[in-house]
């Protein structure tokens, strides 16, 4: 089992200084600093377009009406410019329902991620810097149960759940947002790095427990490492899908996901509003926090990422 | 077996470092304890459970009965299952390696500092990982569209017809778009991390040596990222074995293309929740679930081999 690790780290070089030191790490190749190439900047605008492309057609058509959007080209604006009437309406629709998806939404980040970003970092911190029984088992058992396909563990969750009485209740979302596997990991490498065990030993010399060695000496270190999981389980708990789709049936629980695939699905159910205009507008109301998040907090994820999950 | 203080399997980077030696203790289950309580409610349970009810069998008449493994012979003779497996596999060899190849050439591009807008280009190519499945699906979808989507437009301006994305023979290569879309950037950001981790002292050494641009890639970066390489693989092997969402909201546009067993996933999905067929649903999953683990551990041992 403990071979299904896809830890490589042992074999390849290793640099000492600790991770956040490294930020500052692309300025020391100005010993060998090319030219840059139009030909090699051509080529990734490439992919830089694929990316971009489609959020722009979502952005210019949360602009137009519905009409608009049949008859007008794609990635142009059409005759109108509705956004500002699309997001009102898209607020508004239904006895504001998006509004209560978009508060669910978060509400299911705050608990699910946040408890999930805690329960990583104590624990990664853990297995980095404690030896204890049954470690090499934890190890095993978490990496192993990744493989494991969602539904193999939503069905015999939701039937769990629902003889708890869980199903149809936030509860049966956020529980088990609580567990990110990938967090663990992340954080277990870069507690590994950042926390040096002699500073750990220092402050137990001076007789600080276990508990607050951690809240005052190694939490601070850990910052970027903490920032990183947090979006990494913010993104997975914002764009979930799959769980809340099985665990709810109430739409005044749903998050957003669903919520807007609830919304798409009526233009093909008898008697129902085409309602595709607030399908995109919404769905751009969906990823700006995200988009926003990530943006604004680039510096200290990025760092985290580097030091940590991918630490050769 | 942990009474020592040798380093376990394959300790995360760091613990290779030299470090004194500490007695094993039970204090690190106080900081591990709380993650593993919840993990075995809601994975470990589940799981157990799930092997527990794939050896019954649920009839409307006559209640559950002990059938042993007849679920899992079932399986292997489910013309359905084979269906949706062979169709989940032709993704993988044929996405993965496409993404993960993209993504690699933008690592390298952007590592090699030789880009014009090197941080503009690193944050948007990965901006659609921020994205939720359920907008880039919808977003693909109606771009995919003849009637408002960008393919209609291509038809009108053209007057030609571009085949219809959405069609049984095109939806499997329009939903690895969308995936592919999606990851790009995630994963390029994994392997450009790699790089940033390569210590430049190799690559004056290089420069010293006289090697081109071309062998520093192949004899220094790619070997130094192997590692990286293979968790990337290994995590877009699940990624596709458990292929769900893409297809499942994609249903609603294209109903025709998109069969209930269209992939593993989305059969066990079928299953449990339209069908009732819990018994089968879980057997069904833990089989794609054993699959799995052995190809990601398949190709961690090749990915690894070679690194001696």
């Amino acid at each position: 089992m403990t071979t299904a690790t896809p830890s490589p780290a042992a074999a390849t070089p290793r640099r000492a200084p600790a991770p956040r030191l490294r930020s500052t790490r692309g300025r020391g190749r100005s010993v060998d600093r090319p030219r840059r190439s139009v030909l090699l900047t051509v080529l990734t605008g490439i992919v830089l377009l694929y990316s971009l492309v489609p959020l722009a057609w979502l952005v210019i058509n949360a602009t137009k009406t519905q009409g608009d959007l049949f008859s007008s080209f794609g990635l142009w604006f059409g005759d109108s410019f509705a956004l500002l009437t699309n997001i009102g309406q898209t607020l508004t629709y239904d006895d504001a329902i998006f509004v209560r998806w978009f508060l669910n939404t978060v509400l299911y980040v705050a608990l699910g991620a946040g408890g999930a970003t805690a329960l990583a970092v104590i624990g990664g911190y853990g297995l980095a810097k404690f030896t204890f029984p049954g470690k090499r088992g934890v190890f095993a058992v978490v990496i192993g149960a990744v493989a494991v396909p969602g539904t193999a563990l939503a069905v015999p969750t939701f039937l769990m759940f629902s003889q708890l009485g869980l199903t149809n209740t936030p509860w049966s979302v956020i529980i088990p947002s609580l567990i990110s596997p990938f967090g663990l990991y992340l954080m277990w490498t870069f507690a590994a790095e950042a926390v040096p065990t002699e500073l750990l030993e220092a402050a137990r010399i001076d007789g600080a427990t276990e508990a607050r060695t951690f809240a005052q000496v190694s939490l601070p270190l850990l910052a970027p490492g903490i920032v990183t999981v947090l979006l990494f389980t913010m993104v997975a708990t914002w764009n979930n899908y799959f769980l809340p789709l099985i665990m709810l049936k109430d739409p005044d629980w749903y998050p957003l996901t669903l919520g807007l695939n609830a919304w798409n699905a009526q233009a093909a159910t008898a008697g129902g509003e085409a309602i595709f205009h607030l399908v995109i507008t919404g769905s751009v109301l969906t990823i700006v926090p995200l988009v926003v998040a990530f943006l604004f907090l680039q510096r200290y994820w990025q760092s985290g990422l580097a030091a940590g999950s991918v630490k050769e | 077996m942990t009474q020592t203080a040798v380093p376990i399997a394959a300790p995360p980077a760091g613990e290779a470092l030299p470090r004194r030696r500490s007695r094993p203790s039970w204090a690190g289950w106080g900081f591990v304890g709380p993650f593993m309580a919840v993990f075995t409610l809601v994975f470990l349970a589940p799981i157990a459970y799930s092997l527990w009810i794939s050896l019954f069998r649920t009839q409307l008449v006559g209640g559950t009965a002990f059938v042993g493994l007849e679920n899992y012979s079932r399986a292997l003779q489910d013309p359905q299952f084979w269906s949706a497996l062979s169709r989940v596999s032709v993704f993988l060899v044929v996405q993965v390696p496409v993404m993960l190849g993209i993504a690699l050439l933008v690592a390298l591009a952007l590592d090699s500092g030789r880009l014009y807008g090197r941080d503009f280009f690193r944050i948007s190519i990965f901006l659609p990982y921020a994205v939720p499945a359920v907008v880039a699906t919808l977003m693909w979808g109606f771009m995919y569209g003849t009637r408002f989507g960008l393919v209609g437009n291509i038809n009108e301006a053209f007057g030609i017809s571009v085949p219809n994305p959405l069609s049984p023979d095109l939806v499997l290569a329009a939903i690895g778009n969308i995936v592919t879309w999606e990851f790009v950037g995630y994963n390029m950001l994994i392997f450009y991390s790699a790089l940033r981790t390569v210590p430049t002292s190799l690559y004056e050494a290089a420069q010293i040596d006289g090697a081109g641009q071309w062998r520093v890639i192949t004899a220094i970066k790619l070997p130094a990222i192997r590692g990286a390489l293979v968790v990337a693989g290994i995590f877009s092997i699940i990624g596709s074995f458990q292929l769900f969402n893409e297809p499942s909201i994609l249903q609603n546009l294209a109903p025709n293309a998109i069969t209930t067993y269209f992939t593993p996933n989305l059969y066990a999905f079928s299953l449990s929740f339209s069908g009732q067929q819990y018994n089968y649903s879980a057997t069904v999953a833990i089989i794609m679930g054993v699959l799995t683990m052995v190809i990601a551990y398949v190709v961690q041992l090749r990915g690894m081999r070679k690194e001696a």
